[in-house]
Formats: structure tokens, C-alpha cells, sequence
């Protein structure tokens, strides 16, 4: 959380509005290893022989296989990897291929986005480097990561919400928080 | 096998009991209580479990739709979900009191007569759940509580009357990749259910749990654990992620005392993953209702490696063979074989398997035993491709077949002419996430050259083994069978969102209606003050979904079969 939404946050407290503005989520789940990613947080191989270690622009190739990572607290090193909307998906792609919007949240070509579907919650992706998509092999969505994550085609209702990046220390690193809910939303 | 004449008068008497009860229900606060002898001897009028009966036959008994009439059938109400998705679970009736269950782990009382809701209750689903099939196949009644099973692994009692939350308990962790989708099977106040999760590294297991408290009495596991008979068929540590999942409701021989259930497939797919026969995974087991022992078991196909999943459950019918008459375990499995196995109560015999879609995975099947030998050409292996017919999703998935005592013949909702080509690759396991062991870009299917259709409904004589009819359909077929007194079969299944009546002894196709959505609910019938009804719900999703969009990759089609879920209820026209 930046100190301008802290100071809000504090605000809105202090004036009985409670958890209103704030992030409910966030706010009433303190527990680090769930917290959703924040912006500072490293990112660490989330399987694998390096699990848990730090991964580095190299560590992906361009237009190559998708890495899984973790957030890591970069204070406490405490991975949150206990809830599974904070596994993050993570392409190197080429700059010039990327949207505005995109490259603009991206670093060094590689783009971030939740793993988990919004369809069903589905977390292992299938990458197409023919179209340069991915593709969920549960129910066939399929997103352009080049452009946001939006859907391509398949049932997913919404895009992945994109987590911008940074290189800090010359590893990946959060530079904000998801642009939008991780996950998949029931209906009724 | 029971006469047309026993049946008529069964009928006559059941109605001639339903009167007060009706009365007492339609009176307010008059639930029927769902007992052990109701679950035995269900009535005509009422569809009181996912198949109508114990046996699994999928029959009513009711014989005012008929044939010469059917084409009168008209939708006397309907009730949108609300909920997008696949809609499985058929419309379980009680005396006037309709059950529904909803992907997203609904379940919704409605009058059945009104179509008015009674009471809607929901569950709130872990975030970060996962869902591979987002549905649920119904309810189970016992006394005064409907159960059932929901898709983050716990067993829920609710109040029949007010759908307030009785009891829920823990039966398998989501985190670790179960859930369930069956509707729980009731008897004598145990509530069994099997555990989902093949596809995710689960051990599967069926359990039951006390209807009245929720307390766990038993659990068998559908794997061996070293030191148990069956544990030799596997090797190393791959029992323990090894699958063999139970997702379809079991049938219950009540002379033998003895619950049928059908099993998954050995996990991860490509079977050299995990070498051995791998006991008890695509097989029939039989197990003490009381104490949950391994009384029996069939194996239909060892060391699976073509994610042919045998959970449907074998229909218990009686069948003439060889100048006797045979309790019969009868099931079209998923490796395109009909099997005819025999119930007793030391085991299950095998008597006869043939192909009923065009299977090229099998080279013979021992006579004795009714082991297969495989082409090993067409069995996938790590870093080896192979295709194989029928494909994944096999001849009949879990769409549940019928038997109607009156015609003697079984209804198969079968797909020919599909194939698949895998290919393994070696991953870890990661408790909870996808454990498919396979090279997932290079999965495809393909339709076999020449061929007119994909979706068959068959008609089979198993007194002689012989089939007696067969109705296509250009596309797929995921349509669960109805079959009624009145001569008819009633299923969905198609693209085209059309619920359809059929000649239970001809094929021929006597009615049909467009829908919201495509129809792969299981249908069932009831009937109110005289009045029959065909109740079914309507809202394409899960694997006719998946199907759909693979044949629209390899024909390069584009094919939108809308979603969301409707009650549907059809009766005559005066």
C-alpha cells in the first residue's frame, strides 16, 4: 500500500467509514503469506529446482515458455504462497508487440499477469507461440497478453489482471498491485 | 425381471397411497419423510434419486405420455438459475417438492406443480477454489434433509422444508484437489459419495457419512495402500497420486446388501507413468453398504492411459444368457465396450463384452476373465504420441444410459467416430493443480475419415445381446436418458439446445423442443393429481463444452451454443 492510500485508508477510519475505501481483503486477512502481491514485492520461482528463488529477466526467453513466480516480501523474504490468487504468470514478450497500456506496466519486454483463470480458477496455461497467446487447457480460454490479457475466446468472462513490473536489484519486482480482482467470480 | 402386469398393479396401489400424502403436502408444512422402504419402492408419481431407482435404471413407470400423444407435450413452466454453466442434476421430486442443484453449488426447492420457489439456499465458494467441472448432479433425500455434495469437497445437510444448513462436514480437501459433483446415494441412513479430483493427483475414495449427524462411518479407498490386496498391481510411490476418482452416484443391490460404484482413471494419464494393472482404477467395485468393505470388483480396462475414466455406474438388470437368467451388472463404459458382468454376492463375474462404437484399442478380450489385450501402438506413452479410438472422451461418457423393463432394452447416449492423439510428458505433482502428464499443446482429436455422424442413441437387447436400433446425430451427443411406462425416451444432448421424445422401440423421433441452452440435465418424470410431468434443466457447460470447442478447432468451425441454466417442465396440452 502506498502512504497516499494509507493516509486515505486512515481517514476513512477515522470518520466511521470504515473498511469501505479500504481493501476489505487486505484489511481483515493480515496474514503476509496470503496478502495479495504488493508493490516492492520480489518474485520467486514458484516450482521447479529454484523454487523460491529470485527470478531475473534472463530467467525467461522471448517468446518462450511461461514462468509461474510467487510475490516474496523483500523485508521479511516470507513468500505468499498460500493462496493461490497470488501465483502470477509471467511472458517475456517483444516490446514492440506489446499495447501501450501494457508495455507501459511491463519490464524489459516481460509482462506479468494472476495465473489463475477467471473463468474457473484454472492455474496452469498452455503458451502458443504461433499467435503468441496462452491458453487454458481446463476450458479452452484463451488471452493475448500482448494487449492487457484480454480474452481471446473460451467462456472467461474478464481478462487476468495484470500486475505491473519493475527490475529492482536485477530481479522482478511488483511495481504496483493487480489492476483488478484475481480469480474467478461465482454467479447468484 | 419385473412383468408389465406386476408393475401396473404396483403402479395403481402407489397412487392410491399417494392421496393424503399429496393432500398433507399441498396443505403446507407437510413434507414426506423419504424412508428406507420409499427409497426401495419408489412411486410412480415421485423421482426420488439421480436415476429413479436403486437399480439405476432411469424409468419411470408412468404411462400417460405416450406415443400416439407425446407430440401434445408443451412446457407448462420454467425457472431460469441464474447460474451459467453445466446443469446436470435432475429434477428430484418428493410429493410435489422439486430439488434442483446448480453449478456453483446451489440447490433450489420449487413447487413442482407452480414452478413457485420454496427456498433457494447457496454456498459460498473458497476464492481461490479451482473448478475443472463447474456442475453438480443432484441431491439425495432421507427423511426430512436433502444432501448433497459441493464442488470444495464437503457434504452438506439441509432442511427439506426451510433449506436451512443442518450439518456440513469436511469429506475431501479442495487444496488437495478434491470435490465432488455426485449426488450423494442414501441407504438405510448412510450417505455415500465418492471423491472427484482424477485430474488433479487425488487417491480417490467413496465414504459414508451418518444422515443424521454427518459423522464419518466409513472410508474405502478406490487405491490400495501398500499391504492391501491390489497394492502389488501398482509400483513405487504412484499410489498415492494415483486417481481412480468417484464422481457418478453409486446403485445399490439391496438382497446382497451390496453399493456398486464405478471408477476413474489411474492419474496422470500415459499409463507408463504409473506401470501396473492399477487396481481399483477404471473399475466397477462392489462394497458392503454397512461396513464399506471391498466385497468385489471388475476391472474393465488395466493401466489406463487414454483418461478413460469408468465412473458411470453398471445398471443392476436382470439379463437371459445361456438359458438362465443373470443378475446383471450391464454398463456401456467409456472404452467403448458393453460389459455384462454378474452380481453375487462373493464377487462380480464377467460373462460378455463387445464393442457398441468402433474401438480400436483392443485386440481381444480373454473370454474367461475379460481382460483386455491392447495394440500397444495405441496406447500413449512419455515422449510417444499415439492415436487412439475412441478418443478421450470415449464411446459414452458419464451421461447416464437407461433400462426400461417394458421394451427390455438398454438406451446408450453414445459418440462414435472421434479419436484423440496424446502424447505423455513427465511433470512433477504439485498438490492441487492440474497432474494431466501429457504434452497439453499437442492434444488433439480428430474425426475418423468418412464418417456421417459423431452422436449416437442405441437401443441394446441384453437378453441377446444384439442391438436393436440406433438413432444419429450429426454432432455429439451428451444427453443423460429418460425412459417411461409410455414407451418413450426422452434426452437432450445435442448442439442445437433440443430436449427431444423418441419410440422406446423403434428410435424414431416423435417430438422435440428448443430450449434456452443446450441440454445435457438429467431428465425426470412425475407426476401431480394425475397429471404427468417430463421435468429437465437446460445449461450447456463442463465436457460437452470442451468436446464442442476441440471439434470447432479441427473443423475450424465457430459454434456458440448459449449458457445459463432454465427448469424445464413439460406436460400435455389439453
Amino acid at each position: 500500500m502506498n502512504d497516499d492510500r494509507r493516509t486515505v485508508l486512515k481517514a476513512a477510519l477515522g470518520l466511521g467509514l470504515g473498511l469501505a475505501l479500504g481493501d476489505p481483503a487486505r484489511a481483515q486477512d493480515p496474514e503476509p503469506r496470503r496478502a495479495r502481491p504488493r508493490p516492492g514485492d520480489r518474485l520467486v520461482f514458484a516450482s521447479g529446482p529454484r523454487k523460491g528463488k529470485s527470478i531475473r529477466p534472463r530467467d525467461l526467453s522471448p517468446n518462450g515458455e511461461p514462468l509461474t513466480a510467487w510475490p516474496m516480501d523483500p523485508r521479511t523474504k516470507i513468500v505468499r504462497d498460500d493462496s493461490r490468487l497470488n501465483e502470477i504468470l509471467l511472458l517475456r514478450l517483444e516490446p514492440a508487440d506489446l499495447s501501450d497500456e501494457t508495455r507501459a506496466r511491463s519490464a524489459e519486454g516481460i509482462v506479468a499477469y494472476s495465473a489463475v483463470c477467471t473463468h474457473t480458477g484454472c492455474d496452469v496455461w498452455e503458451w502458443h507461440a504461433a499467435t503468441k497467446t496462452v491458453k487454458c487447457p481446463c476450458h479452452f480460454s484463451v488471452f493475448d497478453p500482448k494487449d492487457g490479457a484480454r480474452v481471446l475466446d473460451g467462456p472467461a468472462p474478464r481478462r487476468l489482471p495484470a500486475l505491473p513490473l519493475e527490475v529492482a536489484d536485477g530481479v522482478l519486482t511488483a511495481a504496483g498491485e493487480f489492476v483488478g480482482r484475481p480469480g474467478f467470480q461465482p454467479a447468484g | 425381471m419385473i412383468s408389465r402386469r406386476a408393475l401396473w398393479v404396483f403402479a395403481v396401489v402407489a397412487m392410491a397411497g399417494l392421496v393424503p400424502a399429496m393432500l398433507a403436502a399441498q396443505g403446507g408444512g407437510g413434507y414426506a419423510s423419504v424412508t428406507d422402504a420409499r427409497l426401495l419402492n419408489p412411486e410412480p408419481h415421485n423421482w426420488l434419486m439421480y436415476r429413479g431407482n436403486y437399480e439405476g435404471w432411469g424409468y419411470s413407470p408412468l404411462d400417460r405420455i405416450t406415443k400416439g400423444n407425446v407430440k401434445r407435450l408443451v412446457p407448462v413452466w420454467s425457472f431460469s438459475t441464474g447460474v451459467t454453466e453445466g446443469h446436470q442434476s435432475p429434477p428430484i421430486v418428493n410429493n410435489g417438492v422439486m430439488f434442483v442443484t446448480t453449478p456453483q453449488q446451489q440447490v433450489i426447492a420449487l413447487n413442482a406443480q407452480t414452478g413457485d420457489v420454496l427456498w433457494r439456499w447457496k454456498k459460498e465458494l473458497p476464492e481461490d477454489l479451482l473448478q475443472l467441472h463447474p456442475t453438480n448432479r443432484g441431491v439425495g433425500l432421507y427423511e426430512d434433509k436433502v444432501y448433497v455434495g459441493t464442488v470444495d469437497g464437503k457434504l452438506v445437510a439441509l432442511d427439506a422444508k426451510t433449506g436451512k444448513l443442518v450439518w456440513e462436514k469436511v469429506v475431501g480437501d479442495y487444496k488437495l484437489g478434491y470435490y465432488m459433483t455426485l449426488a450423494p446415494l442414501i441407504v438405510k441412513g448412510k450417505v455415500i459419495v465418492g471423491l472427484s479430483g482424477g485430474e488433479l493427483g487425488i487417491r480417490g475414495f467413496i465414504a459414508a457419512l451418518d444422515a443424521r449427524t454427518g459423522q464419518e462411518l466409513w472410508r474405502t479407498y478406490t487405491i490400495p495402500a501398500p499391504g492391501e490386496p491390489g497394492a502389488d498391481t501398482w509400483s513405487g510411490e504412484a499410489w498415492k497420486t494415483g486417481g481412480g476418482s468417484v464422481w457418478i452416484t453409486g446403485h445399490y443391490d439391496a438382497q446382497l446388501n451390496l453399493t456398486y460404484w464405478g471408477t476413474g482413471n489411474a492419474a496422470p494419464w500415459p499409463g507408463d507413468m504409473h506401470p501396473g494393472d492399477n487396481l481399483y482404477t477404471s473399475s466397477v467395485l462392489a462394497l458392503d453398504a454397512d461396513t464399506g468393505k471391498i466385497r468385489g470388483y471388475h476391472q474393465y480396462h488395466w493401466n489406463d492411459s487414454w483418461d478413460w475414466d469408468e465412473v458411470s455406474t453398471p445398471l443392476l438388470i436382470d439379463a437371459r444368457r445361456g438359458g438362465r437368467t443373470i443378475k446383471a451388472l450391464v454398463h456401456p463404459a467409456r472404452n467403448g465396450y458393453l460389459w455384462l458382468l454378474e452380481r453375487r454376492a462373493d464377487g462380480i463375474g464377467f460373462v460378455d463384452a463387445k464393442p457398441f462404437v468402433k474401438q480400436e484399442v483392443f485386440t481381444a478380450i480373454d473370454p474367461k476373465t475379460g481382460r483386455p489385450s491392447y495394440d500397444p501402438e495405441k496406447k500413449p506413452q512419455t515422449g510417444r504420441s499415439a492415436t487412439f479410438c475412441p478418443g478421450l472422451w470415449g464411446g459414452k461418457d458419464w451421461p447416464p444410459a437407461a433400462f426400461n423393463p417394458k421394451t427390455g432394452l438398454l438406451y446408450i447416449p453414445a459418440n462414435d467416430n472421434l479419436c484423440s492423439t496424446l502424447e505423455g510428458l513427465k511433470q512433477a505433482y504439485e498438490p492441487g493443480k492440474l497432474y494431466l502428464g501429457v504434452d497439453r499443446p499437442k492434444v488433439t482429436m480428430s474425426l475418423r475419415q468418412g464418417a456421417d455422424h459423431i452422436g449416437e442413441l442405441q437401443a441394446w437387447n441384453m437378453n441377446t445381446g444384439q442391438r436393436a436400433w440406433t438413432h444419429t446425430f450429426k454432432y455429439m451427443n451428451w444427453g443423460p436418458v429418460l425412459t417411461t411406462g409410455g414407451g418413450l425416451l426422452f434426452a437432450g444432448g445435442t448442439n442445437d439446445r433440443k430436449f427431444r421424445a423418441f419410440d422406446a422401440d423403434t428410435g424414431a423421433m416423435l417430438w422435440e423442443f428448443k430450449t434456452n441452452s443446450g441440454v445435457t440435465g438429467v431428465p425426470s418424470s412425475y407426476a401431480i393429481d394425475g397429471v404427468q410431468y417430463v421435468a429437465v434443466q437446460s445449461g450447456w457447460g463442463v465436457d460437452a463444452q470442451r468436446m464442442q470447442a476441440r471439434l470447432d478447432t479441427f473443423m475450424g468451425t465457430k459454434t456458440d451454443v448459449p449458457q445459463g441454466g432454465v427448469v424445464w417442465v413439460f406436460a400435455l396440452r389439453d
